[in-house]
C-alpha cells in the first residue's frame, strides 16, 4: 500500500502539554481518511503540522515520498504538490467578499484569467447554495454561511491535498449532508486525499475510507469505519457511544446504498 | 508656533525673520517629523492591530497554505502607499504650517506681509525641500516596517494571546515608531547638514 502522506513518530508540545506524542499515519493517494477524537485532543494541531504551520520537535512528514522540510515557508510547494486547508474557524478575510474570498488563491496565486476566475468561482457559489450572497462580507454572513466560504475557499484550487478541519461543524443536518457530499463528489472528480477532522460521527464515516483515532498524544485506533464496531477497545466504544455510534448500523448507511 | 518664534523674535528685534524661521524649521524638521507622528498615531497603529487580527484569526496562516505570501500581500500595498501619502502629507502640513505663520505673524501681529513672504521664498532652497521629502521618505519606511513588524508577529512578541496581545501590540508598535522617528530625524540631520 502506497501512503501518499506518511506520518512517523511527529512530536509537538506546548511547555508541559504534550499535546502529539509519537505520532504515526498513513494515508493512501486518493483515499479520505478522517481524525476522530475528544475536544482539545490535537486533532487541529495536527493538521497544522502537516500544512507546516507549526513545527513539530519531532518526527517526519512525507508528501508524496518526500519529506516536507519544516524550515521552509512553502514546503509543500518544494514537494511539489498543491495543497489547500479549510481551517476550525474559516480564517476568512473580512475585508472581501464571499466572491472575493473564494477566489482569492485563484487571484493570487495562479495563472488564470480574470474571466476564467469568475467562471469558476460562479460555478463554485452555486455548487455551495451561495449565489446570492457573493457580494456580502464574512460579517454578513451566518457561520454555516462562512464554512461554506471556507470549503469553497480550500476546493476552488483543485487541490491534490486537503485538509479539513471540522468541515460540517455548526451546520444543519440538510446542509451538513451536503457538504459531505461535495467532499465526496469532487474527490471523486479531481481524486485529492484527504484529511478530514470530524465530531460527526456517524455521517462522516460515509465518505471515509479509513478513521484514526487520536487519543493521549497517539494513534489509538486506525483502520476502516466498518471495523471500529468489532475492533474497538474499550476507550474508543466509549467515545463512540457517546456519540451516539452504537453497534447498530446507522441510518444513512442503509439509506444510502 | 509663530506666536512663540515671534516673541522670541521681537526681544531681538528681529521678528522681520519670522518668515526664515517658520519656513526652514518646518521644512527641515517639524514637518517631516510631526506629520510622522500623526501617522504613525493613526494608520500605524491601526495597521499594527489589524495585522495583530489577522494573525490571530489564523488569516496570515492561511494566506501561507494558499501559498500566498503574507508580507506581500498584505504589508506591501501599504507600504506603497506610505511611500506616497508621507511626502504629500508632509508637503501639506508644511503649506499649512507656512500660512499659519504668516496669519499669526503679519495678520494678528505686525510683521509686514511682504517681509514674511519674502523671507520664506528666500531662504528655502532646494536642498531643504529635498531633506524633507528624504525624512518623510525614511519615517515612511521606518513606521510601517515596525508597525508591520509589530502586528505580523503578533503570536511571538506579544506577552498575551487574543486581544490583549493585539492591543500591547499596537502601543508597541507606536512607542517604538515614535521613538525611531525621532532618533532617525537626529542622525539624518546631522547627516544632511
Ligand atoms: N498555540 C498554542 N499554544 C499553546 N497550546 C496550544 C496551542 N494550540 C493548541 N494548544 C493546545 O493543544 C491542545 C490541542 O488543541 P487542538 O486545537 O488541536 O484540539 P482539537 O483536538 O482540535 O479540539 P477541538 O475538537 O475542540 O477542535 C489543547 O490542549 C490546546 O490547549
Ligand atoms: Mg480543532
Amino acid at each position: 500500500m502506497d501512503s501518499f502522506l506518511k506520518i512517523r513518530g511527529l512530536k509537538k508540545y506546548f511547555g508541559d502539554n504534550r499535546v502529539l506524542d509519537g505520532i504515526d499515519l498513513d494515508v493512501t493517494a486518493a483515499s479520505v481518511m478522517t481524525i476522530i477524537g475528544k475536544s482539545g485532543i490535537g486533532k487541529s494541531v495536527l493538521l497544522k503540522c502537516i500544512a507546516n504551520l507549526l513545527q513539530p520537535e519531532a518526527g517526519i512528514i512525507e508528501l508524496d515520498g518526500q519529506a516536507i522540510s519544516q524550515s521552509r515557508r512553502n514546503a509543500q510547494i518544494d514537494a511539489g504538490v498543491s495543497f489547500s486547508y479549510m481551517f476550525q474557524n474559516n480564517a476568512l478575510f473580512d475585508s472581501l467578499t464571499a466572491f472575493e474570498n473564494v477566489a482569492l488563491p485563484l487571484r493570487e496565486a495562479s495563472k488564470l484569467n480574470k474571466a476564467e476566475i469568475q467562471e469558476r468561482v460562479d460555478e463554485m457559489l452555486v455548487h455551495l447554495e451561495l449565489s446570492d450572497s457573493a457580494d456580502r462580507y464574512p460579517g454578513e454572513l451566518s457561520g454555516g454561511m462562512k464554512k461554506r466560504v471556507a470549503l469553497g475557499r480550500a476546493l476552488i484550487t483543485k487541490p491534490q491535498v486537503v485538509l479539513f478541519d471540522e468541515p460540517t461543524t455548526g451546520l444543519d443536518p440538510e446542509r451538513k449532508f451536503s457538504v459531505f457530499e461535495m467532499i465526496a463528489d469532487y474527490r471523486e472528480r479531481f481524486g485529492f486525499t484527504a484529511l478530514l477532522v470530524s465530531h460527526d460521527i456517524p455521517e462522516v464515516f460515509e465518505i471515509s475510507d479509513q478513521v484514526a483515532w487520536l487519543d493521549e498524544g497517539q494513534i489509538k485506533f486506525f483502520g476502516k469505519p466498518e471495523d471500529l464496531n468489532t475492533n474497538a477497545q474499550s476507550a474508543l466504544s466509549g467515545f463512540l457511544s457517546k456519540a451516539n455510534y452504537g453497534l447498530k448500523s446507522s441510518p444513512l448507511n442503509g439509506a444510502n446504498e | 508656533m509663530g506666536l512663540q518664534l515671534y516673541y522670541t523674535l521681537v526681544k531681538f528685534g528681529a521678528e522681520s525673520a519670522l518668515g526664515t524661521a517658520v519656513a526652514l524649521s518646518l521644512i527641515r524638521e517639524l514637518g517631516p517629523v510631526l506629520t510622522a507622528l500623526m501617522v504613525v498615531g493613526q494608520a500605524g497603529s491601526a495597521m499594527a492591530s489589524e495585522l495583530g487580527i489577522q494573525r490571530n484569526d489564523e488569516q496570515i496562516d492561511a494566506l501561507q497554505t494558499m501559498s500566498i505570501d503574507p508580507l506581500g500581500f498584505l504589508v506591501g500595498p501599504r507600504l506603497v502607499a506610505t511611500l506616497i501619502c508621507f511626502p504629500i502629507l508632509t508637503a501639506i502640513f508644511d503649506l499649512i504650517g507656512i500660512f499659519g505663520g504668516y496669519l499669526t505673524g503679519s495678520v494678528l501681529l505686525n510683521v509686514d506681509s511682504g517681509v514674511y513672504w519674502n523671507r520664506v521664498f528666500e531662504s528655502v532652497t532646494w536642498a531643504d525641500v529635498q531633506g524633507g521629502y528624504i525624512k518623510a521618505l525614511v519615517f515612511g519606511l521606518l513606521t510601517i516596517s515596525i508597525c508591520a513588524y509589530r502586528g505580523y508577529n503578533t503570536h511571538r512578541k506579544a506577552s498575551f494571546p487574543g486581544v490583549r496581545g493585539v492591543s500591547e501590540s499596537a502601543t508597541r508598535a507606536v512607542v517604538w515608531s515614535s521613538v525611531t522617528v525621532l532618533a532617525a530625524d537626529y542622525l539624518i540631520t546631522s547627516f544632511l547638514m
